[in-house]
């Protein structure tokens, strides 16, 4: 019976333990009733996964409805990795979290903390893991209305203002996306993704889908913060408690990149549209504009959190960048480097929420001597910054040399050049952190400082290893990455 | 006759600006959140017009007729409409917030305070 | 509004039929147009008139905070049970059909309890919001 129901519990087992955590109320309950489900997931992600793998892709009929009628769970080698690293992520960072809100969060909240972490992460999956495009609006709302309650819970004020903007900016695309399947269902008739790509590839290509495509492209852009559109994203990140910004910067922009992946690859990948759109162009224009403008902005940064935030959205450039590219190593590069960057922003976050715990809001001027007092912190700092550059021997070396490769596979020399040009821009605010931790005496607030719990620094430390083992031992993430890339390209003529 | 044709599809073309213009044009952050609500209400009418058949009855099985009007855009908007109820009131409620927190609502005056905190 | 007297006879003469037609609305969803959504509104609605004629105090004692708290997780519960328990049946998620002996039966049963699942949690999320934006309205103006 659960072999067989595995997709559906993969996204019930949260949802079981949003209203629980509702119910129990106590602060140590809840957590336990978080903890087990979340780890309960990630056990059912990897079965998705191992049985994807040796079997092909799972179709799974909810209700008992059949496709395309009914609503479909359609699990690929690439959601299944996505479903991996998004409750892999939930679950190590459940551990973590109990000293983190202890001191972040009044303990009268924290069961509200918990559902709405629940819910966001039912969310998240539940995009992931669906094969119906009115689905996937309906489970990214309810991811993204929980994220804004998760980001709300910051203890400056400005983290309420963070979380407006977001929610207008995140509504706003949210329903571009419904115009796109809205457009979408009106030409084909059928909601069901894969339904809808059969369909569209046996029609001439008309107008209402160019606008679909635009619509959608435009809505998911939102949603991962691509270039001119993140103007949610630092914020956001840093106000949020610290708990929020290590599980939304691991989990809930990757999974809009999924989405952007299978929109264009599985359900436009036929229609003839990138012959008439410069949709690979655009994308490759806007990842490069993110790649440099944000990483300058980073270097000017005083609040740490925030300086990693225009990281990331620099990160998220490298990965529409092998969207774009449209090949297999650009695609194996994008889908490795979701995992990577999820990987090293998750153990950045966590060591900063560490040394939140100690300082408060991590400020540049106020880090100075940090590896003095915390040396266990600043060390894993320093990987996780590593990774970010691409320094060989980490996880950003991989997805990044599968990136330039991609281009000299294209014979685009200039390309793989400013992709290695663009990382130098890492090393520089990569560089002043580790200046200002390790070669500066101890500011006044850090002397008192102690080395954080260790309830907290195993699971951080749990992620600084994943940096280093992965990018030693590539086989794992790289393989399971091509295989993905090589199923999205089967649905291009 | 080309425009009364697809009258629908203008009022929601109308409704989609005029919604996106109020967000981007005010600083009131209720206003802001009205005009988030028009523009959703505009998508909810893209898809009921077009599921609307001229001489079809509404979708309950009877004798007698044999043309029915699409339910699923209703079940849909149905679910569209749930969403949008409770973003308005997650933002209304985060408004309350920063108004307790801010002690205004216009956005300029939040930023002031945020620029002079710093 | 202790003052208005015809609102307040008025008030407790309606309440009843409006929690009835919420109950109609609720239990003929399986026959005609109704169902969870429509009718949790309207019993909302209900308490709603009731708070407003009566004061937010004097329906806070009626239905106290954590019972509409608990109304959210309970509706969502039976939902989600009733899908685990058509798993348990050798079914998919929320296939009802294998709820009861035959096909049809099961169908009835499951969209039944489906429903009022829904119809709890939209009632409670309603009054949740209610509650929330009156109750914080007033404690700030009786700080001042």
């Amino acid at each position: 019976m659960i072999e067989s129901n595995l997709p559906a519990l993969q996204v019930i087992l949260p949802l079981i333990a949003a209203p629980l955590c509702v119910l129990l109320r106590r602060s140590s309950l809840t957590w336990l009733v978080a903890w087990s489900a979340s780890w309960a997931t990630a056990a059912v992600s990897i079965a998705i996964l191992l049985k994807v793998l040796g079997s092909g892709t799972i179709s799974y009929a909810f209700g008992g409805w059949a496709p395309p009628w009914g609503i479909e769970y359609r699990i690929d080698p690439l959601n299944a990795f996505v479903l991996v690293l998004v409750s892999v992520v939930a679950a190590l960072i459940v551990p973590y979290a109990r000293r983190s809100l202890q001191a972040e969060i009044r303990s009268r909240q924290h069961y509200l903390f918990w559902t709405a972490y629940q819910i966001c992460l039912t969310g998240l999956l539940g995009v992931t893991i669906t094969g119906d495009a009115f689905n996937v609006f309906v489970f990214l709302e309810i991811s993204s209305l929980a994220t804004y309650i998760l980001i709300a819970y910051g203890q400056d004020r400005r983290a309420l203002v963070a979380s407006y903007q977001y929610l207008i900016m995140g509504t706003i695309g949210a329903t571009f996306i419904v115009i796109g399947v809205g457009l979408l269902y009106l030409m084909t008739g059928t909601l069901n993704l894969d339904d809808m790509a059969r369909r569209i590839a046996n029609m001439p290509l008309y107008r209402p889908e160019l606008a679909a495509m635009a619509f959608l492209t435009v809505g998911i852009s939102l949603k991962l913060a691509l270039f001119p559109l993140h103007l949610w994203l630092p914020n956001a990140y840093a106000y949020a408690p610290s708990v929020s910004t290590a599980f939304l910067s691991a989990t809930a922009t990757k999974v809009a990149v999924y989405l952007l992946m299978r929109f264009s690859y599985t359900v436009f990948g036929r229609s003839g549209i990138f012959e008439s759109l410069p949709f690979e162009e655009m994308l490759i224009a806007l990842s490069l504009a993110a790649m440099f403008l944000a990483s300058t902005v980073a270097i000017f940064q005083d609040d740490v959190k925030r300086m990693f935030a225009y990281s990331s959205i620099a990160q998220i450039g490298y990965m529409t960048l092998g969207i774009g590219l449209a090949n297999a190593s650009g695609l194996t590069g994008a889908i490795v480097h979701m995992f990577n960057h999820a990987v090293a922003k998750g153990a950045i976050f966590l060591l900063l929420g560490c040394v939140a715990l100690r300082i408060g809001q991590p400020l540049m001027s106020q880090l100075t001597g940090l590896a003095k007092r915390m040396p266990l912190t600043a060390a894993g700092l320093v990987v996780g910054g590593l990774s970010l550059i691409g320094i060989p021997g980490t996880v950003g070396f991989v997805s990044k040399w599968y990136l330039v490769m991609a281009a000299v596979e294209k014979g685009w020399w200039w390309l793989a050049a400013l992709v290695v040009i663009s990382s130098l821009l890492a090393v520089l605010y990569v560089w002043r952190l580790i200046e200002v931790v390790y070669f500066r005496e101890p500011s006044e607030k850090l002397n008192e400082a102690t080395e954080a719990p260790i309830s907290m620094l195993i699971p951080a430390w749990l992620f600084v290893f994943a940096c280093i083992y992965f990018g030693l031992d590539t086989s794992t993430t790289v393989g399971t990455a091509a295989i993905a890339a090589e199923t999205l390209l089967e649905s291009l003529p | 006759m080309s425009v009364l044709d697809s009258i629908n599809y203008w009022i929601a073309m109308f409704l989609l600006i005029t919604g996106i213009y109020i967000v981007i044009a005010r600083g009131n952050l209720v206003k802001k959140l009205v005009g988030l609500s028009i523009f959703q209400t505009s998508v909810y009418l893209i898809y009921i017009s077009p599921s609307k058949i001229i001489g079809a009855t509404a979708p309950i099985l009877a004798q007698g007729f044999s043309l029915y009007s699409n339910p699923l855009p209703h079940v849909l908007i149905l679910t569209a409409i749930v969403v949008g109820v409770a973003t308005i009131a997650l933002g209304l409620a985060l408004v309350v917030r920063i108004h307790e927190a801010y002690g205004t609502i216009e956005e300029d005056e939040i930023h002031e305070q945020d620029q002079s905190a710093t | 509004m202790r003052g208005f007297r015809v609102l307040r006879v008025i008030a407790k003469l309606l309440i009843p039929f409006i929690l009835i037609f919420g109950l109609y609305v609720q239990f003929h969803g399986d026959y005609g147009p109704g169902g969870g959504f429509q009718a949790g509104v309207i019993v909302a609605a209900a308490v709603i008139f009731h708070a407003l004629i009566y004061g937010l105090p004097h329906t806070q004692r009626v239905l106290p905070e954590w019972v509409v708290e608990t109304m959210l997780a309970v509706g969502v519960l039976l939902y989600t049970g009733v899908g685990v328990v058509s798993m348990m049946m050798g079914g998919n998620f929320l296939d009802y059909s294998v709820l009861l002996h035959n096909a049809v039966d099961g169908q009835h049963r499951g969209i039944f309890l489906v429903e009022l699942g829904v119809g709890i949690t939209v009632a409670g999320v309603m009054l949740m919001i209610f509650y929330m934006f009156a109750g914080r309205a007033r404690s700030k103006y009786s700080e001042k």
